[in-house]
């Protein structure tokens, strides 16, 4: 189980690191690599170039301006977790425990789990949970997209090939915000069987589900029903149906729309608590 | 095929090779250095065998890329031995029976020292959370957790 | 059964002691010496191509772009393969009618299972191997396949070997007593159950590996394998790629981890032998974690229909069941993959007092990879069909489940005697194991818990299981079906001129500490500290020859081989003493390293070993001692030794999401004699957890066309720590009267015994709701179904 042969770039600057995603062939970008090395070792991944981007000091770091905190791409769950910031993002702190394991986010980076776009993975639903901006790069420029339009489908995004994810902008807590999350995997940091990801703010409630469907998913029914009414959780569940479930090897999608139930009611009482 | 040259510096001892730009990091560590303490049992990131310590962390040596440890300082299981580091762990693995075939050990002993070392509590839920990505199909992990526990409790390192 | 006395209680016996296992210092120091550790000078190294399908014509190979890419030496096919290897026939004659087709390490002309080998490279490195191996174009017709066993036998199934006009390989029938006339009676009642047990494997952590060298000056191969059975291996070797037997060399180190996995012929493995004669250069081969998933044997695949019939007092009156089981395209060879459903026949029910039992086995072939002996073989099956029964009656009836066990397990001091399949059974204690579970469980507490958390809407359930493991078999096992499958062991024991023993004995060491428990036995019959001992396993040119590892032999055969040999050794070395100190031998002892008598130490081993040695002009002409003595070992009066256990699960099931979390887990064993508490504990704690893995987790997933879906360890879900309980392990001794040793083996009661016993507790959670579930592993998905929640 060895990769396919591949040529390797170590850039050390973003604008090295552009020009490198901008040459010609099947180009990937390394981070953490916990994700698309596996894949290359089982060759479903065969890219032509790898450009790695651990040496790119600007993908790097973490800062904080006007209740935004911006998170470099290439930041790793564990530094992440380590951070003082993390008490500004509580649901991102009470999501960092599910991802994987400590060997696995001591390499593994927010910028490549937002890139990868693995629908069950729990950091993109938190993205998405947080109303989170996300900062791309390429030798034509920059943009950002808001969360809810960089999720495009089962490992699809609204990034070019040719783009970098460079950092993330997520919301600092307010004093009156309260998060909730909850998760059903079959073993501790296994991808969940279902999850969600929720926060109620003063400016409207985001509820964003992970692995019951071919992405990151908001309920925005739901939300509308419990914005409403939060003790309405049965009508807020039965809004569900508005999800296109998309079953797994856990299950089919009826599996998939029951759990969603229970995990929302579930994080709701946290919320309420 | 893309070769690199790089340096590895693994348990003090620099390696300079030649390396394919696809060899990873637990191959380089087997194969060139000749450490065949580190083991291999998926290659995609699931067992934890091939867990060696990077500039000081514990990470997956087959979802690294040896040429991205290029300068970088690496500890196996072998230079743990030589250093002692360790060592209570070691000794308690082995009063406790936490190894059968050993095949997991050395993946398992670099995420139980950085628990330990990291100043983690005897909490047997907490130990078992720590080592939750390093697979053992002998002991069935209580040995196991038993041997962390007691170094904890004896309170005077790993 | 007569022999040394008094070897449990002097000084150095350190038999019964939880000596720490010497060899783990090499593991826990990085210095392990496992198959892919060894790099050998021209060596290849081989990737395989395999079939894509599960069922398919080969209609061409063209390995050209292959052979012409980078690093490459040679690429061998099939048909390159045929004139240098024998095929073979995985049947055994005491398995009467067992049928299956000749087998080649690479498929000839048909591919009967998804993973099968096709191709090999043999390159420079593996990697560019892998790179040739995707550039062999095969020509392959995906033909109708029969992926499902039940549905296997239907008239219109694709038939696998024609020749055999069904996919039927194999069925026994076994009726006892009058199983009708019980079901009839109007006093019993009746439950029945449609159970299955899902494909599962092995999953050791280092995967099958092996490195080939052939001398042809010498003709001569040297296999270094990760195995349990090194001489079966050089048969056949020998057998199937024409050598003289004792040209082929086959050496076991340290093997990571092998439950069952390990002892079978692999093609690619024949093939990598084959690859090394025809190349004349040393060839490695190492299973990736996905060709093991594709290729290493699975177990289990079961379907039972099954029915019991109790009367009011909780008596069991009748047991019935039909079994189907799928083993792929072909019969395992040597062991064959009929062994499994027999032992289910022969299982089922055997902790029972039992009159009326009826038990139909039918062994299928389908388009899969291949079934066959994995840890506690049949053992699952057999104890979830009685004991799931058992407590799916008790319900019905409104029995306490201790209580209905202790109506029908068999007195302790009811043996000898035979279980209904007629299985010879002594020195078992069924009532005294369950009555230690339930004390040490504290069952009655739990009972009041468990209901007062139902009211409060919380799902725990108890379940039990009451368990007997075919433990030191007999040649009655394989060898008289004409397998080349030792069931006797053999242990050399050398007294060295420096006064340390090195002893070797047939039997492998895979972790669990059988090199342990042999200097345990050596150090204390002998008598001499066990750091004096030296053990040597696993390489067919220096140990006595025998079967290996398998069945829970290695500490009751090859421990009473080592007992007998140690004892021998003493004679001599005493009967030497005697001479040189002009004493009565049956004075002396050896304690600690010397000869003593009543007093104290008179002289050292080592001393005595040098003059034999070195100075033998001191001794008189016609004393000539030898210094070393073999033992062998077999089991006569028994076809297997029993043990016995009792086992219990506390389960909580979150009804909402399916989910499982296992409390705790209690385990009573009696393997007779403990030789190292601490290893037969651990044993057991491995084994549970292994069992609780088939019951709550592992399953090859296929698809209708025989893909396999979750061949990665990241879909293929193995327990982990965080899941996994702590376990109560207790013993009962009842040492077997076949041996002096007294030793059972204990190996594989875990996982013979944790699936029924889990799945008992999920049921017992299960039912105040109406639910319950028979299919393992009971997921999430299943459970949720079975409440209709899903
Ligand atoms: C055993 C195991 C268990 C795991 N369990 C979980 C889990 O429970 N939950 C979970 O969320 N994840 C899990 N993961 C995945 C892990 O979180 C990954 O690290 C993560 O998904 C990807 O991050 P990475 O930095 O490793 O990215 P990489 O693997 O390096 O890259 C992933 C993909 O994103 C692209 N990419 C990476 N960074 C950028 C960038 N800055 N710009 C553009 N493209 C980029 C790469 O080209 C690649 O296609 C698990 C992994 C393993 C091995
Ligand atoms: S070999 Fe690296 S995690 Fe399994
Ligand atoms: S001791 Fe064998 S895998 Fe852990």
């Amino acid at each position: 189980m060895k990769p396919a042969d591949f040529r390797y770039a170590r850039p050390a600057t973003l604008d090295e690191a552009l020009t490198l995603m901008a040459g010609e062939g099947e180009i990937a970008a390394l981070a953490g690599g916990q994700s698309l090395m596996p894949m290359m070792n089982f060759r479903i991944a065969q890219p032509e170039v790898l450009v790695d981007l651990n040496a790119v000091a600007d993908l790097a770091g973490v800062t904080e301006m006007d209740g935004t905190v911006r998170i470099g791409a290439m930041t790793r769950y564990s530094d992440l977790a380590r951070h003082d910031v993390l008490a500004r993002l509580p649901l991102v702190a009470r999501a960092l425990p599910h991802v994987a394991h400590p060997s696995i986010r001591n390499r593994g980076t927010l910028g490549g789990s937002l890139a990868l776009a693995d629908p069950a993975a729990e950091l993109p639903a938190v993205a998405l949970a947080l109303g989170a901006k996300v900062h791309l790069a390429s030798t034509h420029g920059t943009r950002s997209v808001a969360a809810d339009d960089f999720f495009q489908g089962l490992y699809e995004t609204d990034r070019a090939e040719d783009e970098l994810v460079t950092a993330i902008d997520l919301p600092a807590a307010t004093a009156q915000e309260t998060y909730g999350f909850h998760e059903v995997a079959r073993r501790h940091g296994d991808y969940a069987m279902a999850g969600v990801a929720l926060t109620r703010r003063d400016d409207g409630l985001r509820i964003a589900f992970f692995s019951v469907s071919d992405r990151p998913v908001r309920a925005k029914a739901a939300e509308t029903v419990l914005r409403d009414d939060p003790t309405k959780l049965d009508l807020a569940i039965e809004a569900l149906d508005e999800i296109d479930f998309t079953g797994d090897l856990n299950g089919g999608p009826d599996m998939k729309r029951h759990l969603a139930g229970v995990v929302l009611r579930r994080a709701w009482a946290e919320v309420l608590a | 095929m893309t070769t690199h040259d790089i340096t590895i510096t693994i348990n003090g001892e620099a390696i300079t090779a030649t390396v394919p730009a696809r060899r990873n990091l637990v191959d380089f560590i087997r194969q060139e250095a000749g450490l065949t303490g580190s083991h291999v049992g998926c290659e995609h990131g699931v067992c934890g065998a091939c867990t060696v310590e990077v500039n000081g962390t514990p990470v997956r040596g087959c979802l690294m890329l040896a040429v991205q440890a290029d300068g970088a300082h690496v500890t196996t299981v072998e230079g743990l031995a030589d250093t002692g580091r360790g060592h209570r762990l070691r000794a308690a693995f082995q009063t406790h029976n936490a190894l059968q075939c050993g095949f997991c050990t050395p993946g398992m002993l670099a995420s139980a020292l950085e628990y330990v070392e990291g100043g983690g509590t005897a909490d047997r839920t907490a130990i078992r959370e720590h080592i939750s990505g390093n697979y053992c199909r002998c002991t069935g992990y209580q040995a196991i957790v038993d041997a962390i526990v007691e170094v904890i409790e004896t309170g005077e390192g790993a | 059964m007569t022999g040394p006395a008094l070897i449990f209680d002097k000084p150095n016996a350190y038999i019964g002691q939880s000596t720490p296992r010497a060899d783990t210092n090499r593991l826990l120091e990085g210095r392990g010496r496992f198959v892919d550790d060894i790099q050998l000078p021209r060596m290849l190294h081989a990737a395989f191509l395999r079939s894509p399908y599960a069922h398919a014509e080969i209609r061409g190979l063209d390995t050209s772009a292959a052979k012409a890419a980078p690093g490459v030496v040679r690429v061998l096919t099939g048909a390159d393969l045929e004139g240098v290897v024998e095929p073979y026939v995985g049947v055994l004659t005491h398995l009467k009618g067992l049928r299956s087709a000749p087998q080649m390490p690479l498929a000839v002309d048909r591919a009967r299972w998804q993973g099968e080998p096709l191709a090999m490279v043999l390159a420079r490195s593996r990697a560019e191997a892998e790179d040739a191996a995707a550039l062999i174009e095969a020509d392959l017709d995906p033909i109708p396949a029969a992926c499902d066993a039940e549905t296997a036998l239907d008239p219109d199934a694709p038939v696998i070997h024609p020749e055999f006009g069904s996919n039927l390989a194999w069925e026994r029938l076994v009726d006892v007593g009058d199983v009708d006339a019980a079901f009839a009676r109007d006093d019993v009642q009746v439950v029945s159950r449609t159970l299955r047990f899902g494909r599962h494997t092995g999953v050791t952590l280092e995967t099958r590996a092996a490195v080939a060298e052939y001398d042809p000056s010498e003709d001569r191969l040297t296999f270094h394998y990760s195995g349990q059975a090194p001489h079966m291996m050089q048969f056949i070797f020998a057998k199937h790629l024409g050598l003289a037997e004792e040209n082929v060399r086959v050496v076991a180190n340290d093997v990571g981890g092998s439950f069952g996995i390990k002892i079978h012929t692999y093609g690619d493995e024949v093939a990598t032998a084959a690859a090394a004669k025809l190349l004349g250069r040393p060839v490695k081969f190492v299973a990736d974690r996905y060709e093991s998933f594709l290729s290493d044997i699975h177990a289990r695949d079961h379907v039972v229909e099954a029915r019991m019939a109790v009367d009011k007092a909780g008596k069991i009156v009748a047991l019935d069941f039909d079994d189907l089981t799928g083993i792929g395209p072909y019969s395992m060879y040597p062991r064959t993959s009929a062994i499994e459903a027999n032992q289910v026949l022969n299982l089922t029910g055997a902790p029972y007092d039992l009159e009326n039992y009826r038990a139909r086995g039918r062994v299928v072939f389908q388009n899969k990879n291949m079934m066959c002996q994995y840890r506690a073989v049949g053992h699952p099956i057999a104890m979830a069909i009685c004991d799931g029964l058992l407590e799916d009656a008790a319900a019905k009836i409104g029995m306490d489940v201790v209580e209905m066990r202790r109506v029908n397990l068999m007195r302790d001091d009811s043996y000898p005697r035979a279980s209904a399949s007629g299985m010879k059974l002594d020195d078992l204690s069924h009532q005294k194991a369950l009555n230690v579970l339930v004390e040490t469980m504290g069952y009655d507490a739990l009972r009041a818990e468990q209901a007062e958390l139902r009211a409060r809407g919380v799902y725990r359930g108890i379940g039990f299981v009451s368990m007997v493991e075919v433990t030191n078999p007999s040649p009655m096992f394989y060898g008289i079906g004409g397998a080349p499958i030792a069931s006797q062991d053999g242990a050399t024991v050398r007294l060295d001129a420096g006064g340390g023993l090195r002893v070797s004995s047939s039997v492998t060491e895979q972790g669990q500490g059988t090199n342990a428990i042999l200097a345990q036995i050596a150090a204390g019959v002998f008598g001499v500290p066990i750091e004096r001992v030296t053990v040597t396993t696993g390489d067919t040119d220096t140990v006595p020859y025998g079967g290996g590892t398998w069945a829970s032999r290695g500490a009751g055969i090859g421990g009473e081989a080592m007992l007998q040999a140690a004892h021998a050794l003493k004679e001599q070395v005493l009967e030497v003493a005697a001479v040189m100190l002009q004493s009565d031998a049956a004075t002396l002892d050896i304690q600690n390293g010397s000869v003593v008598d009543g007093s104290g130490a008179r002289m050292t081993l080592s001393d005595l070993a040098r003059t034999v040695y070195y100075r033998g002009n001191e001794l008189p002409s016609d004393l000539k001692p030898e210094l070393i003595a073999t033992r062998h070992y077999r089991v006569t009066d028994f076809p297997f030794v029993f043990t016995n256990g009792a086992m219990a699960a506390h389960v909580e099931v979150d009804t909402e999401t399916g989910l499982v979390k296992v409390l705790n887990f209690w385990a009573v064993e009696d393997c007779g004699r403990v030789i190292n508490p601490k290893l037969v504990d651990e044993q057991v704690r491995g084994g549970v957890v292994q069992g609780i893995g088939g019951a709550l987790y592992e399953e090859c997933i296929y698809s209708e066309d025989g893909q396999l879906m979750n061949a990665t360890m990241a879909d293929y879900l193995v327990p982990m720590a965080v899941e996994m309980p702590d376990i109560v392990v207790r013993h009962v001794e009842t040492p077997t009267k076949t041996s002096v040793l007294g030793a059972k083996g204990a190996g594989e009661a875990g996982t013979g015994g944790a699936p029924a016993a889990v799945m008992n507790a999920v049921n017992d959670a299960l039912r105040p709701l109406g639910a319950t579930l028979w299919q393992m592993p009971m997921t999430p998905e299943r459970i949720l179904k079975a409440l209709g929640k899903v």
